[in-house]
């Protein structure tokens, strides 16, 4: 396989994986999950 | 030596001590050799004719100080405080953290010797010869190793988000400094690059920009992420926000480099990628300041008595200054005006000074009361101080270098109606004389904060006595 096509891909693929995680990080704003992630530091003491 | 029983019930802050201590003194070394520095640009006799206090030899030292040995002290403190108490265990490998502690401190040695003695690499801010960026890769496995094993063995079920900045830039400075450390030895202390012309020097800047990215950016936003929220004692404005802003910038950064070789060898498509991306850092540079302000609503009234977070506060007000300057200075044409001027310096400044010196801060000054089992700073009279100080001497150098910096930048490309240039380079040497001694006022006010934070820690320390905090036995849910 071109050296290129293969940077081509690995670049498009970046992307896809940036927007993937923009749209799961939309989807899961007002979870629980995010809001106990949200207050670890003052669960320590 | 505690026992047993209460190693495994407690956190190792022994090492935090050690790093929150010597950050602060080699903040004060490196600061004064800045000062030095920007006294000799003043008055150049003071390099006193000698070779080893020469500005060639000592500016590399100044800058090594203050980003390996002060920031790098930080980050090695500040990360093992977090990730003990965000993962709610203790410190992986004990051994191997007082290691990268000793081991450390020898880099820092090694690099305080050889630079004055003028052994370099020549390649800025990766200067070190081979057999030191050699210790340095050693410590930086053995950092690693210690990070993501307390991470491997958490009790909570989520990895904070001050984590994931934390392990990326520890990633990533391994990365980067392998790759641009590479060089055939020609013998003890001398080195040659293993990348030739135009290569090696983008090498050179996917290392720099990227230590400027990941060690100065990446790091401190970890620092931001837990001693904004602590110290404002409200979670994280959003926290999905956060998760946004750590994946845009770690898809972004790496392809910053090449802006700061515009108009030379370099290909001009690839000086253009490094402009885009360069732009495209503003979003989420921006996202992450906003996100850090943003904690403090409801909150703000707090900044009227708490010097503590108004040096975390106004360290995000010159992070959002200072990359909103920088991909404008990554624009081509404004870069033909800035670039090889004062004003560069005037920019890495503001986020130096600015940006990293006052979170470091900001959080060494939470850290220690509690290392050493006190409420508070023996003085806060003295963080008021310490934080006006350094708030006017950061105006003062900053705005001195863009005035110096816009003016030479002018200077250097007048030309007269017949096509000859209307200055000479020395005129323009001699017209920067008054803003240098601006600058050099503005650092002393900085170095004087500093020299305050040593005797205010110094004193919280001996007063107080190690602390040893117990780890939390019932997990969280998270």
């Amino acid at each position: 396989m071109d050296i290129n096509l293969l940077r081509i891909l690995v670049t498009v693929a970046s992307f896809v994986v940036f927007i993937g995680i923009m749209i799961w990080v939309w989807r899961n704003r007002n979870t629980a999950d995010f809001k106990e992630a949200a207050n670890l530091p003052f669960e320590e003491d | 030596m505690q026992s047993l029983n209460t190693q495994s019930s407690t956190y190792n802050d022994t090492v935090v001590r050690q790093f929150s201590i010597m950050a602060v003194v080699w903040g004060v070394v490196g600061m004064l050799v800045g000062v030095i520095i920007a006294a000799q640009l003043v008055w150049p006799e003071l390099n006193l004719g000698l070779p080893w206090t020469s500005f060639g030899r000592l500016r590399p030292l100044h800058t090594n100080a203050v980003i390996f040995a002060f920031g790098g002290c930080t980050l090695f403190a500040t990360s093992y405080y977090v990730v003990q108490r965000t993962c709610q265990v203790r410190l992986f490998g004990g051994k191997l953290a007082a290691f990268t502690f000793w081991g450390w401190q020898l880099v820092i040695l090694a690099a305080a010797v050889s630079l004055p003695l003028g052994y370099t690499q020549g390649k800025e801010y990766a200067e070190l010869e081979w057999p030191i960026d050699i210790l340095i890769a050693v410590v930086w496995v053995a950092y690693a190793i210690v990070f993501f094993g307390t991470i491997g063995r958490r009790k909570v079920k989520h990895i904070y988000v001050a984590n994931w900045f934390f392990g990326a830039f520890i990633l990533a400075v391994a990365l980067l400094h392998i790759v641009n450390s590479a060089a055939s030895p020609a013998s003890f202390m001398k080195s040659y690059s293993a990348y030739a012309g135009v290569q090696d020097a983008m090498v050179q800047w996917w290392y720099g920009h990227n230590a400027v990215g990941f060690f100065l950016t990446a790091g401190f936003l970890g620092i931001m992420y837990y001693f904004v929220p602590k110290q404002a004692e409200r979670p994280v404005y959003s926290y999905s926000l956060s998760i946004v802003h750590f994946w845009a910038l770690i898809f972004t950064y790496m392809w910053a480099g090449p802006h700061h070789l515009h108009y030379t060898a370099l290909p001009d498509w690839t000086q253009s990628l490094g402009m885009i991306f360069s732009l495209i850092l503003l979003a989420p540079s921006w996202g992450g300041m906003i996100n850090g302000m943003m904690t403090m609503s409801g909150a703000w009234h707090k900044l009227r008595t708490d010097p503590i977070l108004r040096f975390m506060i106004v360290s995000l007000s010159f992070y959002g200054m200072s990359t909103f300057e920088g991909p404008m200075m990554a624009i081509k044409t404004v870069n033909s005006l800035s670039h090889y001027t004062d004003w560069t310096i005037g920019h890495v400044h503001s986020g130096a000074l600015g940006w990293v010196g006052l979170v470091s801060m900001g959080s060494i000054y939470f850290m220690v009361p509690k290392l050493f089992g006190q409420k508070q700073m023996h003085s806060m009279k003295a963080i008021e101080l310490h934080f006006w100080l350094a708030t006017i001497g950061i105006v003062l150098y900053i705005s001195s270098l863009w005035i110096s910096g816009v003016m030479e930048g002018l200077m250097w490309r007048a030309i007269n109606a017949d096509g000859t240039l209307t200055y000479t380079f020395v005129e323009s040497v001699k017209a920067k004389h008054p803003y240098y001694i601006i600058r050099l006022l503005g650092g002393t006010l900085y170095l004087s904060g500093m020299l305050i934070m040593l005797w205010n820690v110094l004193k919280t320390a001996s007063n107080g006595k190690s602390a040893f905090t117990t780890i939390p036995t019932v997990a969280a849910h998270a």
